[in-house]
């Protein structure tokens, strides 16, 4: 298991260093000036503009300049935003509880209701529940989120007034300091009345938004995993042993079919990163999703470059995660060699 | 009272094109401490009929039988969750292919110990000492630790002690052992046989044995049904049937034994067990019955002295066939 | 009990239908397919006689006809079947052009990624090694990275406009048709009819284009399938940040980022370009769906 996940790790080492080039490319392809670029500053004297080459770096041959932002990077040096000026990993860090609780809490909604909405269609293969349920999840799968969204917060919020529109909790009625950054435990911890149900209210729009995909992804995949562990020969002998269908379904078959669903519960989370740059931008989630299309608006290309490779550091990491729990569910990979 | 009797048993699968017809009017009956054998080639309905009797079969088959009884109990009119408390306890079951049966999820242990939590009112830890015990009966040595082992752990030999081991966990009035060596090497295959008789002999229960060995049959059973494209063509005492195979096609498998051969060649039987769209009019096995007049093309044949066949044989010759001119 | 009565006659066997025709009559039993390859055959039918059948220029502004609503609502004006938006441009009009603008971009995509993944896909099974690695780490970064992020960064160092749209959402779906390709390309290497090929002298270029190729065509069709509407929703999502094809043109995407600040007083304009893009790829991932069960066999039913 140690070596696995050893072996794992020596994997993703060269695939960081190429997002390390590419993150460092992309920052000398951006049209316009370098220094304006890097420092948001227009009309600078040339004089200055030599002073700040040269602090900058950038007087040095391209593969210092590589090395040196490696090196800044493995130091945990993100680069500075040149609209707030303080450095891309604080920002970040302050930002990402906000897009975690989204998208944790998304993920929760979708394999909670997509695992059983699989199980269900595969145990009632081609009747009406089957097909019904199958419907949906395409829909799901073919959903515009953006719209999707929108559409809620027409019924719900403004012709329902169930939900509110933006933000992560009514900010009038209550504040309380940020403890965790997970603005659900947060509320609980400032003891204030209403706080946790407020926070709840603001979640619950964006995480089905968010979740709508997974959800029918994981349904769609949940089934026919299902319908495929259903013939095999240990169902039949569960069967046999007088078990009730829900045990022989719930139990023998769903742990085997679950295997593949791990993987593509893990393949989502690049996709609930991507969404959730939609999903924070309809609802004004002060996320890094939000975050980043804000650093694009305002040219803020440091911020940009060091968010990117940050989210794209947490999806390499979530995915050797996933790995190593699929080697928890599946015995056979664990005691592999 | 038989153990079990079954009457006229037909099952039919829906398929693409109309319905397959894998059983056609099988009866048979199985005394307590008997042991049945049920020959037959591949795709001979052997395995659906006894599928039929667990309840096992997939939802597009259709049942239907004249009676089929386990202890006097109608099993036709028998609820989901009533015979759910016979199977897996007063009936158990084997299967073929013992390292696929037993899912890669679970333990040993786990798998052995779930059919006593259903059946059996019995603690944790007495259910641990009774797998405990199942595993040492059933052969396997250091017990305790194979309790922890996961099925791809395990030989095929020890996959297949461990079905047997869960099989009879809950002391099964009937064991159904489909084909159970079959996927065995066959050094292994005399073990697991001499095993499961061992164990039908101390307990007591039924054994129906499901195989397309000659020579299984030989070695373990008593009383034999041939079938042939779902539909029992002989039944006998074993020591009857060895002697004076009354259907051809009995007379066929028989001579197709290494043992029994003849000539220098091993003798075979030409073509294959009819499938949905090639089924003969008249007796099924005429297509590759050397003896087969006119009347087996076109005529379904009746039962003569226990053998579906128009010119029973008798001690190898044919009862009133027209002669082998007229045969061809 | 006669079990041959309903049987057909033993002696005749069917010849074995056509590939074709056997694709389509798996195909044809899949009623949620066969709806949705007629719906994609008339948003394809209205893409392209888009200039013949819509009403009005989708560009051209009626000052006074601003936010009209759809006929069945009070105050629409039959001119203008499902209303204008907030500038008075037709909404049937634009709908109609967008489907050109969205198909435009997905059929660009997937050409595209077709053709730069197979043949990258190929090169990484048939030579290997180093080149083989190169390929395959590079797409795997590409997917460590979400992909609508990974477009955005495109974008923001190429400039948004159509034809950037169709180049970074072909750069972020390429990953998949280069290891489908290459897993496909590894699989049939293996077999038989491929040593038989080499051994008889078939070069390189040609055992991979003539003998190999057609052999992964099945899955690759389906993942094309999929791949037409992904790249389109992708590219909506892109008009919607305002990344993607810029105003005036009338793509669905940036359509519904016009009218967020209609969204309470007039929803239908907001309804339709979202309904259009819902629509068109539910039928492409419907027809995706049956081409899958029709073209793989271990998931075809008996």
């Amino acid at each position: 298991m140690i070596r696995f996940l050893f072996k794992r790790l020596a994997l993703t080492i060269p695939t960081f260093f190429a997002l390390m080039f590419i993150t460092f490319v992309m920052l000398r392809l951006v049209p316009g000036d370098p220094i304006e670029v890097r420092r948001g500053e227009r009309g600078i004297s040339p004089e200055r503009l030599a002073q700040l080459r040269h602090e900058m770096g950038l007087d040095q041959p391209v593969w210092k300049q590589f090395l040196d932002y490696v090196n800044a990077l493995l130091h945990g040096d993100f680069g500075t935003s040149i609209v707030s000026k303080s450095p891309v990993l604080h920002e970040f860090l302050t930002l990402f509880p906000a897009t975690l609780e989204l998208t944790l809490t998304a993920m929760i909604f979708a394999v909670v209701l997509g695992v059983p909405a699989g199980v269900i269609a595969a145990s009632r293969r081609g009747g009406v529940y089957d097909q019904t349920l199958m419907g949906l999840a395409l829909t799901g799968y073919s959903m515009p989120i953006f719209w999707w969204g929108l559409i809620l917060v027409l019924v719900m919020s403004n012709t329902l007034h169930l939900t509110p529109v933006s933000g992560r909790v009514d900010l009038i009625k209550y504040y309380y300091p940020s403890v965790t950054g997970f603005m659900l435990i947060d509320s609980i911890l400032s003891g204030q009345k209403g706080a946790f149900w407020d926070a709840v209210r603001h979640l619950i729009l964006p995480m089905i938004v968010l979740g709508t995909v997974p959800l029918a992804v994981i349904a769609r995949m949940t089934r026919s995993s299902m319908l495929e562990v259903l013939e095999e020969d240990y169902v039949r002998t569960a069967r046999a042993k007088g078990l009730s269908w829900t045990r022989v379904v719930g139990v023998h078959a769903l742990r085997n079919a679950l295997i593949p669903v791990v993987t593509v519960i893990g393949l989502q989370v690049g996709g609930l990163l991507a969404g959730a740059v939609l999903t924070e931008t309809i609802f004004s989630w002060p996320g890094v999703g939000k975050w980043l299309i804000e650093s694009i608006n305002r040219r803020d290309y440091p911020a940009l470059q060091g968010g990117i490779m940050l989210i794209a550091t947490i999806v390499i990491l979530v995915n050797l995660f996933i790995d190593l729990l699929y080697g928890l569910i599946n015995p056979r990979i664990r005691h592999a060699k | 009272m038989s153990l079990l009797e079954i009457e006229n048993l037909t099952v039919e699968f829906k398929t693409g094109s109309g319905y397959f017809r894998a059983v056609d009017g099988v009866s048979m009956s199985v005394d307590k401490g008997e042991v049945l054998a049920i020959v037959g080639e591949s795709g001979s309905g052997k395995s659906v009929s006894m599928l039929a009797v667990m309840g096992l079969l997939p939802w597009t088959a259709k049942v239907t039988a004249d009676r089929m009884r386990f202890e006097g109990i109608d099993l036709l009119k028998l609820g989901a969750n009533e015979r759910r408390k016979i199977i897996g306890k007063d009936i158990a079951m084997i299967f073929q292919e013992p390292m696929s049966s037993l899912n890669p999820c679970f333990t040993v242990g786990f798998q052995l110990m779930e059919a006593l939590k259903e059946h059996l009112d019995m603690g944790k830890a007495e259910r641990k000492a009774r797998a405990v015990e199942l595993l040492r009966l059933v052969g396997i040595p250091s017990p305790e630790q194979r309790l922890s082992a996961f099925p791809h752990q395990l030989s095929g030999g020890m996959s297949q002690r461990v079905m047997i081991a869960m099989a009879i966990s809950c002391n099964p009035k009937l064991l159904i052992a489909d084909e159970p060596t079959t996927a065995l090497d066959v050094t292994i295959q005399a073990q697991i046989l001499d095993l499961l008789v061992k164990l039908q002999k101390e307990t007591g229960m039924g054994l129906v044995l499901i195989t397309h060995s000659m020579g299984v049959v030989a070695e373990t059973a008593e009383r034999v049904s041939v079938q042939y494209a779902g539909q029992k063509v002989e039944e006998q005492a074993v020591k009857n049937l060895f002697r004076d195979p009354h259907h051809p096609y009995t007379a066929a498998l028989l001579s197709a034994l290494p043992e029994r051969a003849k000539g220098r060649k091993l003798p075979s039987i030409p073509g294959v067990v009819p499938g949905q769209f090639d089924r003969p009019k008249g007796c099924l096995f005429s297509p590759r019955c050397q003896l087969a007049t006119e009347l087996c093309r076109t005529t379904k044949p009746p039962r003569i002295d226990g053998a579906l066949c128009h010119y029973p044989l008798h001690d190898g010759v044919p009862k009133n066939h027209p002669g082998k001119e007229k045969a061809a | 009990m006669p079990s041959d009565a309903s049987l057909p006659a033993a002696t005749t066997t069917p010849a074995p239908p056509g590939p074709i025709r056997a694709f389509w009559r798996a195909f044809r039993e899949n009623r949620g397919a066969v709806l949705g390859l007629a719906v994609v055959s008339l948003i394809f039918f209205i893409a392209v006689f888009a200039p013949l059948l819509a009403p009005y220029n989708p560009t051209e502004q009626f000052r006074g006809f601003s936010k009209l609503p759809p006929f069945w609502v009070e105050g629409s004006d039959p001119r203008f079947i499902l209303g204008t938006d907030a500038v008075g441009r037709d909404m049937l009009s634009r709908l109609m052009y967008g489907a050109r603008v969205s198909l435009f971009i997905g059929l660009s995509v997937m050409v595209v990624s077709m053709v730069v993944g197979v043949a990258l896909g190929l090169v990484s099974a048939f030579f290997g090694g180093f080149i083989d690695v190169l390929i395959i780490r590079i797409m795997d970064l590409v997917m460590a990275i979400p992909s609508l992020v990974l477009a955005i960064l495109i974008i923001a160092i190429i400039g948004p406009n159509l034809t950037n749209t169709i180049v970074a959402v072909t750069i972020v779906g390429l990953p998949r048709y280069v290891r489908l390709v290459r897993a496909s390309a590894l699989t049939e290497l293996t077999k038989d009819y491929v040593t038989a090929a080499k051994v008889s002298g078939v070069r390189k270029f040609r055992l991979m284009t003539v003998t190999v190729l057609p052999n992964c065509l099945a899955p690759l069709i389906v993942q094309a399938a999929l791949g037409l509407s992904d790249a389109i929703l992708e590219a909506a999502g892109l008009g919607f940040l305002g990344l993607g094809a810029q105003p005036p043109t009338p793509e669905w995407g940036a359509m519904l980022a016009d009218t967020r600040d209609l969204m309470l007083s007039h929803p239908w304009v907001m309804a339709f370009p979202g309904l259009a893009i819902l629509i068109t790829v539910l039928a492409i991932n419907l027809m995706g769906d049956g081409l899958r069960d029709a073209l793989d066999p271990r998931l075809r039913r008996s």
